[in-house]
């Protein structure tokens, strides 16, 4: 321990803490920037700077670590020195930003606008200079870029450098510097996988998903149109962030009366699509030990993972699971069963999603997920970030609604279905249909498997069945997946089955997600608080814990698919994969 | 974002390539060796074009991005090669105070390029330079050895046109 003093109140710290978590152990909060727990630690923006005893300027408490030569010391956070730096620092960077703000889709959520308030900045104009000439970049199907508003806090950069993607970076140097790609060739020629982590990270109005709400807001006026929304099983996890709710909240039940109030026609949930893909992939799965298929098995729900196999790793395309995603199945069945069974012409269905996910908006566009070449699955797909601002558009109190229901079927999902949305769902929910279903379709066979759940980057379980071993394997982030496929090419990881999720925790910290400002972020895991929502609801589910086990997913099957694996399950719900020559 | 690949088509050859992989395989499996690389590169090629970089970038196992951040960060590597006709306009101090920045303005504007760059025939490339020694013809420019002082940026027309 180290006996530290900040503004003169004595504490005793863990050595090799920094000034900026030692101080907010003790309630004392020191504001940062560019600072992002684990991920960027650069010390670059200045704005976290303290007075500490024997320093000869001010320090930046974000990387600065205490030891025992600190010992006895008094660090000041807000002296008038202090304060001043940090009010000139932002002064500096507002000289050449994009001030927009009453425009800027980050106004209100924007890191430099909470800072510039706080630190009592009263003229942006104090530095008049030359400013850059900054580019934007539209080019990807996801995102846009507006580097006029980019503060070169290298949050993104890092982000993007964490999945081991690193297609964005600093270039050129000084008052040139730009957050672009290589050659600033436009986003969409990279081999960027869409994962969006670069859009949660941004402090400001830099870097945004693209905005689809219009095309929404369209379909719901448009009488000829039926509507329909799903929502994934992370959403609910979220969404109520947006509103000033606590990290980890629940709200499943304000989101389907939200939506109704926002007009939709039907109200699906992405859960019931989640099962339907566990039914298919349980199948696939035990039909490859059985008939010696190509394993391991990896799962193909994250759409940024596909993206990044398909351009990394494209040997691996055989060992992908045939089913589409759950968005994807939802919407065929959507506009198959459905259409049909409500006796609505296909052509006239508006299928909208709301995903955490901001790769889910390229996955849409893919060619081969077109169900049956006639219509695409889905029409339109929304993130959380966009739904809260339709929310918002609408006035509606979201806080305050009382809880509602989904349509049924394609509405209702098992237990199993809504912890896709953390890292080891997918896995957990496909053991327990594919160990009913060795064990002779036993009731009572095991429902948690709960070495697979957590944060941690690479995991590992074995379970047995009826004879049958099943070595599973499971990675989120893609430096994680990356780890774990040259450790299962070298033979270290034997595994039959792998989830793999591109965002780091799995879809509840999906690029889609509200945006967390770093102030919680680095000391809050948002990744275990929302995956808490989840596991809660697979918990108390009191209809179903195992996708086979949903009513809804009998009735489908019953009245349309017949069985897993059937021609038309075929048709309807699996897909194909294309290796990419993107540039890396 | 406009791609910035180079106007001048990539003409490596055999030789230089094998010399290439001479330098990376030197440096292959020394961590944080990618400045050695695009040093020996840039010797090679005398510049460093989005097909060299992605070899770097391939065979050093890092993202392209990577390797395009170090060679634009440092002034000594180039993007483009020098042209048949190599342009260097002085912006030292005297040539600088006596209107260097317009005399670069009007060159780029005849050629099209910025500095740094090459005009795509190869004919012509475009650098700003400090001090060559000739302050009291400032502000002055150097096609290859030939020497232009007391430049206003009206003459570049018909100075150009002599090439």
């Amino acid at each position: 321990m180290v006996n530290i003093k900040f503004n003169g109140k004595e504490c005793a710290v863990a050595e090799g803490l920094t000034i900026v978590e030692a101080a907010r152990e003790n309630g004392v909060n020191i504001p940062t920037l560019c600072w992002l727990k684990d991920m960027n630690e650069i010390g670059a923006c200045r704005i976290c700077v303290v007075e500490m005893d024997g320093a000869r300027s001010l320090v930046a408490s974000c990387v600065y670590k205490l030891s025992k030569f600190d010992e006895g010391k008094n660090i000041l956070t807000q002296s008038p020195t202090v304060l001043e730096s940090r009010k000139t620092t932002l002064q500096l960077m507002l000289s050449d930003h994009n001030r927009k703000c009453l425009s800027c889709v980050m106004s209100g959520g924007c890191e430099l606008q909470t800072l510039c308030r706080e630190a009592g900045v009263d003229d942006e104009n104090r530095f008049e200079g030359e400013t850059k000439d900054c580019d934007t970049d539209n080019s990807a199907a996801h995102m846009y870029r507006d580097n006029s508003k980019c503060i070169n806090c290298r949050r993104c950069v890092a982000a993007c450098e964490h999945q081991r993607v690193g297609v964005i970076g600093a270039n050129e140097r000084g008052f040139r510097t730009e957050i672009t790609c290589a050659f600033d060739m436009p986003l969409a020629e990279t081999a960027c996988v869409s994962c969006g982590q670069c859009i949660n990270v941004c402090p400001t109005g830099a870097l945004s998903e693209k905005d689809d709400t219009g095309k929404v807001w369209e379909a719901l006026n448009d009488p000829e149109k039926v509507v329909v929304v799903q929502t994934a099983p992370a959403v609910r996890a979220a969404l109520g962030e947006a509103f000033g709710l606590p990290v980890g909240t629940c709200v499943e039940g304000k989101m389907a009366t939200a939506l109704r109030k926002l007009g939709f026609d039907a109200v699906f949930d992405t859960n019931f699509g989640a099962d339907l893909t566990i039914m298919e992939e349980s199948n696939e799965l035990i039909g490859r030990i059985k008939n010696n298929g190509v394993l391991p098995m990896i799962t193909s729900c994250s759409p940024g993972w596909i993206r990044y196999c398909e351009a990394y790793y494209p040997e691996l395309l055989p060992n992908l699971s045939s089913c589409k995603s759950p968005q994807q199945m939802n919407g065929a069945i959507t506009k198959t069963y459905w259409a049909e069974k409500m006796n609505v012409d296909p052509a006239k269905i508006v299928s909208v999603s709301v995903m955490p996910c901001t790769a889910k908006k390229f996955e849409i566009s893919r060619r081969n997920q077109s169900g049956q070449g006639t219509y695409p699955d889905l029409d339109i797909s929304i993130t959380t970030r966009e739904l809260a601002r339709m929310i918002d558009k609408a006035r509606i109190r979201f806080a305050d609604l009382p809880d509602g229901g989904f349509d049924s079927p394609l509405g209702n999902g098992s237990g199993a279905a809504v912890i896709f949305g953390a890292t080891g769902g997918v896995m957990e929910a496909a053991l327990r249909t594919a160990v009913w279903k060795l064990t002779g379709e036993d009731a009572d066979s095991p429902i948690e498997f709960k070495e697979v759940r957590g944060v941690k980057g690479v995991k590992t379980a074995a379970c047995k069945a009826n004879g049958v071993e099943i070595n599973v394997a499971v990675a989120s982030g893609l430096d994680n997946a990356r780890t774990l496929i040259e450790k299962v090419k070298s033979g270290e990881i034997k595994a039959h089955f792998i989830e793999i999720m591109a965002c780091p925790g799995g879809c509840v910290n999906g690029g889609g997600q509200i945006r967390v400002p770093s102030q919680i972020r680095n000391f809050t895991d948002i990744r275990a608080e929302r995956a808490g929502v989840l596991y809660r609801l697979d918990e108390n589910n009191k209809v179903a814990r195992k996708s086979h086990e949903s009513p809804d997913i009998k009735q489908v099957y019953g009245e349309f698919l017949s069985e897993p694996g059937s021609h038309k399950a075929h048709e309807l719900l699996h897909t194909s994969y294309k290796a990419s020559n993107l540039r890396k | 974002m406009a791609f910035k690949k180079c106007a001048v088509p990539f003409a490596g050859t055999a030789e230089q390539e094998r010399a290439l992989f001479a330098v990376i395989n030197e440096h292959k499996s020394i961590s944080g060796a990618l400045m050695p690389v695009l040093q020996g590169a840039q010797e090679i090629y005398g510049y460093l074009p989005i097909e060299v970089q992605t070899v770097i970038a391939e065979e050093m196992g890092v993202p392209l991005e990577k390797v395009y951040g170090i060679a634009t960060f440092y002034s000594q590597f180039s993007l483009n090669p020098k042209g048949k006709y190599k342009i260097s306009v002085c912006m030292g101090t005297a040539c600088y105070v006596r209107g260097a920045g317009e005399v670069l303005k009007k060159l780029q504007e005849n050629l099209g390029i910025e500095p740094g760059g090459i005009t795509p025939d190869g004919k012509f490339s475009l650098e700003d330079c400090r001090c060559i020694g000739a302050c009291g013809l400032a502000p002055v420019i150097m096609i290859n050895d030939d020497v232009y002082g007391r430049l206003t940026g009206k003459e570049i027309g018909d100075i150009l046109a002599k090439y």
